[in-house]
């Protein structure tokens, strides 16, 4: 165990210096290059660390075959980019003369609005909020447009649709890009329950006046909630999740109005507990600059001292990917009860039980997918 | 130093350990594995591969390993990871090394993005090199086989690795894995070629490895300029033809053959334009080898010299 902990430390180290002082990367050993590769591969960060290295033109004075490995991540960015950009274009055009406020979520949000997240970021799909009523006429419009329902096991479809804060993915049939259509930012059955009437009255209009994004404190909020509410067993909470938090606040928190309104924002939403966490660890990690007046305001919400203690081990612990040769099975274990702690608080505790042990089942058949490498068509990837 | 200067017990105990870390042309590949035949495969199989300096950064970290869970008692299965983590299906004990052959090609085309990588036999002679896309079946891995048992240097039996900067295609001479019938087609053709053992009943059926000469993996960061686009295809009996095809046929035989031709999009374009522009571009019908081979001979000697 010493030993495993000794490189999970190292691993560990090498990625948060990276993140925080990429200027010093021109300096760093060949060793540690090949390791911090493989640790922001996995966390998906080596597009950030390209693109921080572009800023501060170094990309020339680090190893050639470390900024391969960046370039590659670089053309995979920029390409999902262009697809992202094409789908919410494609979108507009689906809906047109359809009077709907679509408010564009997380990456498709910061990348629309320009905000400092967006640089280097891995694009997936294009996450929209929309009101609960129009849901259905969007979805219909959609599919005679050229999306189609995802086939998905009749569990899921009705895991999605009676429990769900959104809808199955619609994915298109030609371009294969999904959008997930979202009418509140957590579960029906979540204990946490923001009321998104309150998130529609304060969007704000984007360059094009038909998409809308969060207003400042609610996208943060829905930032914190995205972090310490959604994740999967193995990941646990995800680096760069946090990271986008704390680019966040550190450009939001530059607005007149921004600290003064969050905490009170995050009361009325019911959302002081995860913010809380979210001022916390990103302090942690990133010592992000947050007024002492809203240090005080949240610490007055905070949990009962055996949750806190709780929850700094654990989150330290499983929100880094340690090192890839030593699995560290104490951080996998955090990773689990953290998996476990996000579902405790999305749904009931009978409901839990059915649906982990569902899940579970799956998992022991191994109808998780498994990838063939021998029937592989490799110009699919 | 090569992997086959190693001692037998050395190279067991680098791969059971920290790796073995071998330089498969642009890339530096991290093996490690603690299952029975790799020891030997590899001290037979990859003996003339350069072993990477230990100050030099890896580009994949691959492993075969057994299962660690109850289910290695009642099925002998292993399992292909890449830094230690396993998307993929579990393989049968005897067909680990094909499985290690498919796991790093699966890392080069998901992750070498830096590349315009095509779907693509390359070999090179006097600095001149001729690209063979063509789709699985088509014979391109037997005719490139062939073709480097006959004086052309194996750049890829599958990879046209195409570096934006310069237009020039990067050597990546793996050993080249040939399917059923080929097997036996080779060893007629040329019996002083080296074969590994053959893998039967694979997902893909026979497979076993051709060593390439030895001189081209010793040249294998010596890239090479394309000037011939030849489209292969095998057909069992058909008599020889080697005709000359449009460009724009040809463009979009190579664009649309490609692994990430989306992802480098406008470079992509770019590369692929220039390529057709300086390739003369032919499609080839074959069924007996030997014709084949003389047939290219005759058409790129005048450009030789």
């Amino acid at each position: 165990m010493g030993k495993v902990s000794l490189q999970t430390a190292r691993a560990n180290q090498i990625l948060l210096d990276a993140i925080l002082t990429p200027e010093k990367l021109p300096s760093l050993p060949p060793a540690d290059w090949d390791l911090l590769i493989r640790v922001a591969r996995r966390v998906r960060l080596l597009g950030r660390l390209e693109a921080d290295l572009s800023n501060a033109g170094l990309l020339g004075m680090i190893p050639a075959k470390a900024a391969e490995h960046l370039r590659a991540a670089r053309n995979v960015i920029e390409h999902r980019r262009t697809l992202v950009t094409w789908e919410v274009n494609r979108l507009l055009w689906a809906l047109k003369g359809t009077d709907v406020p679509i408010i564009l979520l997380k990456g498709a949000a910061y990348m629309v609005a320009g905000l400092p997240p967006a640089p280097g970021r891995l694009f997936a799909d294009v996450d929209l909020l929309v009101p609960e009523e129009r849901v259905a006429g969007i979805e219909e419009k959609l599919v005679s447009k050229g999306w189609f329902k995802m086939e998905i096991d009749p569990y899921d479809d009705r895991y999605y649709r009676v429990w769900m804060h959104e809808i199955p993915p619609l994915r298109h049939r030609e371009r294969g890009t999904e959008i997930d259509i979202h009418h509140r930012i957590l579960p029906r059955t979540s204990r946490l329950k923001p009321d998104p009437a309150l998130l529609f009255e304060a969007a704000l209009p984007l360059a094009d006046p038909r998409l809308r994004i969060l207003a400042p404190a609610d996208l943060v909020l829905h930032s914190v909630v995205h972090l310490f509410l959604e994740g999967d067993p193995t990941e646990g909470l995800r680096f760069r999740d946090l990271l986008d938090l704390h680019l966040l606040l550190g450009h939001y928190g530059q607005a007149p109005g921004f600290w003064e309104g969050v905490v009170p924002r995050a009361c009325r939403l019911g959302l002081a507990r995860p913010l809380y966490y979210g001022l916390r660890f990103t302090q942690h990690f990133f010592a992000t600059g947050i007024p002492k007046t809203v240090l005080d305001e949240i610490n007055r919400l905070r949990p009962v001292w055996p949750i806190r203690a709780l929850m700094d081990f654990l989150v330290p612990l499983a929100i880094l990917p340690g090192h890839p040769d030593h699995p560290n099975r104490l951080a996998s274990l955090a990773r689990w009860l953290l998996y476990i702690r996000a579902h405790w608080l999305k749904m009931p505790p009978v409901m839990l039980v059915r649906h982990l042990s569902y899940k579970a089942y799956l998992r022991f058949r191994g109808i998780n997918k498994k990838v063939d490498l021998a029937q592989l068509d490799l110009r699919q990837q | 130093m090569r992997v086959g200067e190693l001692m037998q017990g050395e190279l067991e105990s680098r791969l059971a350990g920290k790796g073995l870390t071998v330089q498969l042309g642009p890339f530096n590949i991290r093996i490690q594995t603690d299952v029975a035949p790799f020891p030997l495969l590899i001290h037979q199989l990859y003996q003339s591969y350069r072993l990477t300096p230990t100050d030099e950064i890896g580009d994949f970290n691959v492993r075969i390993a057994r299962p660690k869970s109850l289910r290695r008692w009642f099925r002998q299965q292993i399992f292909f990871s890449v830094d230690g983590r396993s998307p993929f299906a579990p393989y049968s004990i005897e067909h680990s090394f094909p499985a290690l052959e498919w796991g790093i090609n699966w890392c080069i085309a998901t992750r070498a993005h830096h590349l315009l990588m095509l779907h693509s036999a390359v070999v090179e002679r006097n600095g001149n090199a001729i690209l063979f896309p063509a789709w699985p079946g088509h014979g391109k891995s037997t005719l490139c086989t062939a073709l480097v048992f006959s004086g052309w240097r194996l750049l890829s039996d599958e990879f046209g690795l195409v570096r934006p900067e310069d237009g020039l295609l990067l050597p990546i001479p793996r050993l080249i894995p040939l399917k059923n019938e080929s097997i036996d087609v080779i060893k007629n053709f040329r019996p002083e070629a080296v074969i590994g053992p053959s893998f039967l009943k694979t997902r893909k059926g026979t497979v076993a490895h051709v060593i390439p000469p030895e001189d081209s993996i010793l040249r294998s960061q010596e890239p090479a300029k394309p000037r011939w686009l030849i489209f292969p295809r095998w057909v069992a009996g058909a008599p020889l033809s080697l005709e000359p095809i449009p460009k724009s046929q040809a463009f979009l035989m190579v664009a649309t053959n490609a692994f990430n031709y989306e992802v480098l999009d406008q470079t992509a374009f770019r590369l692929v334009t220039d390529m057709v522009k300086a390739c003369d571009c032919h499609s080839l019908v074959y069924s007996d080898l030997s014709e084949a081979v003389a047939a290219i001979d005759a058409l790129t000697r005048p450009t030789d010299g």
